[in-house]
């Protein structure tokens, strides 16, 4: 009798720090998941402002501006450029665009 | 003697009197049931309180350790039908205080904090002065900024997160687009709009915190957080751009109070651009003023003047009353009705219903529309969406005004045909002429990216009238037209010019409203464009000459941007180089 009784007690401590460790690690996992979520946020609030930064420097006026100042390009006149129907294989003459 | 009697009381030990008084029992008894009670109540207390009434003593305990935190959401982003931004909400901080706790920082920490906030000292000194138990310092810092000032760890000073909308494209999309307020609920344009869909809603979680504040454990329903959809224009931000710098320059040129233009998908109903000015940047929107935040093109309506007669003629051939080709005798350039004169800005003589058009004959108008009653006339303007809400969504769009047919008089009915005594909106004439570059259809406009076409809208005019009619725009065009300036190199394209005087206190005053709506490309029609000058003072007022060249610039552009090939040859092109007209 005494024996199985030092037994159970036995398994009894055992599993009870099992479950403390256990409940440990949940936690540290658990933590680790928040951080990870935290790291997601961060990182789409700021891939949110790379995007606003990028629609700012690709504004339609400030690319015309350069293009035209700086780069001192010139748009073609009708005769200067070849349509090419969408439906066409892509470079089948190479055309110019 | 004390020996003496302990001896004694050893002695008689069970003959003392004391002990030999019998106790009442009732007294043991009653102690015993109090004792017992006592327990009892204790048991049933406990009892209750474990069993019965759990939520008491949990809710005690969840206090110590369980906190609810809201998740906040975003507000949906606005994008254009290429997926460009035009519309975006990114994280900021508020810095608030409690006064009482923040006047126990010192005179630097005071400085540091003035100066990373970017406020005036003495400014600062006044929001923390008083009793109150809460201030804004600033709202709306960004983030880096934010995080520099919690590193200064003063007292009584607090942060929170808020969200500021951008707007990339600025005072080009401003009228569409429309803002937002400081609680990031949309105010105007399309902000407003579709503000339901946009918004996100805040969801929240309960967790178990620690000592020091971090979360353990996620515990009960976690309600997630909704973020905002986002919202697809039907705009292209390319033609939205090309539309903007050519009103700009156009009502520059001709200082003009006002302008509007408006890019229609003529196959689908989409709106591909709408510009007004003046405009504004969204982005910083103090010292605003109420001309610049109307959205002219949708909220402001005008005499139309004489881009309404394509319409008159377009009944005329329906109804079978006039071929393109019937003879009309505009001589001498006037015609009484009643006791009023109506004439023509240039004298004609015989003209064809398709030179009425061409040459914007009032006269041969008025004759056409004597043709018809006054309600066959009141059903076609019904029907190609005049005096109706065009059924946007958009906040204040109006449906101008188209007086009931009963009380037509013949003058208002004449000066009907040609687009005087009848207001509309520019978005409404850029819609209507959609008829002309469809089949003779009529299809609801949208805002947002269709992803397939409409299928076939409200026939108004037979196939046949619109071709007809298209005809009659291309011929406005040419040198003999009344909008040479408007062609556009390489393409076919037709329109319609319009120069009507403004009322003012009832009556008409010396100022114009100059327009041009016209259709591109003639072989396929893919486009809409309607452009009106506002009061232009400087170098005419005509039509052609004020919103002509602006429509040919703006369709030139978005032609090209859409890639749609030109179906005028070249040789055509360089003839016009020669001639020194169109816009390349």
């Amino acid at each position: 009798m005494l024996r199985v009784n030092t037994i159970l007690l036995i398994v009894l401590v055992l599993s009870a720090l099992g479950v403390v460790t256990a409940q440990h690690r949940a936690r540290k996992l658990f933590q680790d998941v928040e951080a990870e979520q935290e790291r997601a946020r961060q990182l789409d609030v700021e891939f949110g402002q790379l995007q606003l930064e990028m629609s700012t420097w690709a504004t339609h006026p400030r690319i015309e501006q350069i293009a035209r100042e700086r780069l001192r390009m010139r748009q073609p006149d009708a005769f200067g450029r070849v349509i090419e129907p969408a439906t066409a294989p892509a470079a089948s003459r190479g055309g110019r665009r | 003697m004390v020996v003496r009697r302990r001896g004694r009381a050893a002695h008689r030990f069970a003959e003392s009197p004391v002990l030999q008084l019998a106790l009442q029992g009732w007294r043991s008894r009653l102690v015993g049931l109090v004792l017992m009670g006592a327990f009892a109540l204790l048991a049933g207390r406990g009892f209750y309180l474990q069993i019965v009434d759990t939520d008491f003593l949990r809710g005690k305990g969840e206090s110590r350790y369980l906190r609810d935190i809201e998740v906040s959401a975003s507000r949906g982003r606005i994008v254009d039908r290429n997926g460009d931004l035009l519309a975006v909400s990114t994280p900021m901080k508020s810095i608030w205080a409690i006064p009482a706790d923040a006047r126990q920082m010192g005179p630097e920490q005071k400085r540091r904090l003035a100066a990373l906030l970017d406020v005036p000292p003495r400014d600062m000194e006044q929001r923390l002065a008083g009793d109150k138990t809460f201030a804004f310092l600033k709202r709306q810092v960004p983030p880096d900024v934010a995080d520099q000032v919690s590193a200064l760890k003063l007292p009584g000073v607090h942060q929170e997160k808020e969200y500021r909308r951008y707007y990339p494209a600025g005072d080009m999309t401003a009228h569409m687009v429309g803002f937002t307020g400081v609680d990031d609920r949309g105010l105007e344009g399309v902000e407003l709009a579709f503000q339901k869909s946009l918004e996100g809603r805040a969801g929240s979680r309960s967790v178990i915190k620690d000592r020091r504040g971090h979360i353990v454990e996620d515990v009960g329903a976690l309600k997630p957080p909704r973020d905002g959809k986002d919202v697809r224009l039907a705009l292209d931000s390319k033609i939205q751009y090309l539309a903007y710098s050519h009103l700009k320059a156009a009502v520059a040129e001709h200082k003009a109070r006002a302008g509007g233009a408006i890019v229609l998908d003529a196959r689908s109903g989409e709106v591909l651009a709408l510009v007004n000015l003046p405009t504004y940047n969204p982005n910083n929107r103090e010292h605003l003023s109420g001309a610049q935040l109307r959205n002219r093109a949708l909220t402001d309506t005008f005499e139309p003047g004489s881009i309404m007669k394509p319409f008159t003629a377009a009944l005329a051939l329906e109804r079978g009353k006039v071929r393109f080709d019937t003879v009309i005798d505009c001589a001498p350039g006037r015609m009484t009705i009643g006791s009023a004169t109506i004439s023509d800005a240039h004298p004609h003589g015989p003209l064809t219903v398709a030179q009425v058009i061409q040459k914007s004959s009032n006269v041969g108008t008025a004759k056409l529309a004597f043709n018809f009653s006054p309600r066959e006339m009141w059903e076609m303007y019904d029907a190609v969406g005049f005096g109706q809400q065009p059924q946007l969504g958009f906040p204040g769009e109006v449906s101008g005004r188209l007086r009931p047919w009963k009380n037509w008089r013949p003058i208002e009915q004449a000066t009907m045909s040609y687009g005087h005594g009848i207001s509309v909106s520019l978005i409404q004439i850029a819609r209507a002429y959609t008829v002309f570059a469809r089949d003779g259809d009529l299809v609801p406009l949208s805002l947002l990216r269709l992803d397939e076409p409409p299928a076939k809208g409200v026939q108004v005019f037979s196939p046949e009238t619109a071709r007809e009619i298209r005809a009659m725009l291309e011929m406005a065009v040419q040198p003999e037209g009344t909008a040479p300036k408007a062609r556009v190199v390489g393409y076919r394209v037709g329109g319609k010019t319009g120069t009507a005087y403004k009322i003012e206190n009832g009556a008409y005053a010396r100022k114009y409203v100059s327009s041009f709506v016209g259709v591109a490309p003639l072989s396929d029609p893919r486009l809409v464009v309607a452009v009106m000058i506002d009061e232009p003072t400087a170098g005419g007022h005509y039509g052609g000459d004020v919103a002509g060249p602006a429509f040919s610039g703006i369709t030139a552009g978005a032609l090209r941007t859409l890639g749609i090939k030109p179906d005028l040859p070249l040789q055509v092109a360089q003839q016009d180089r020669a001639a020194g007209g169109g816009h390349l």
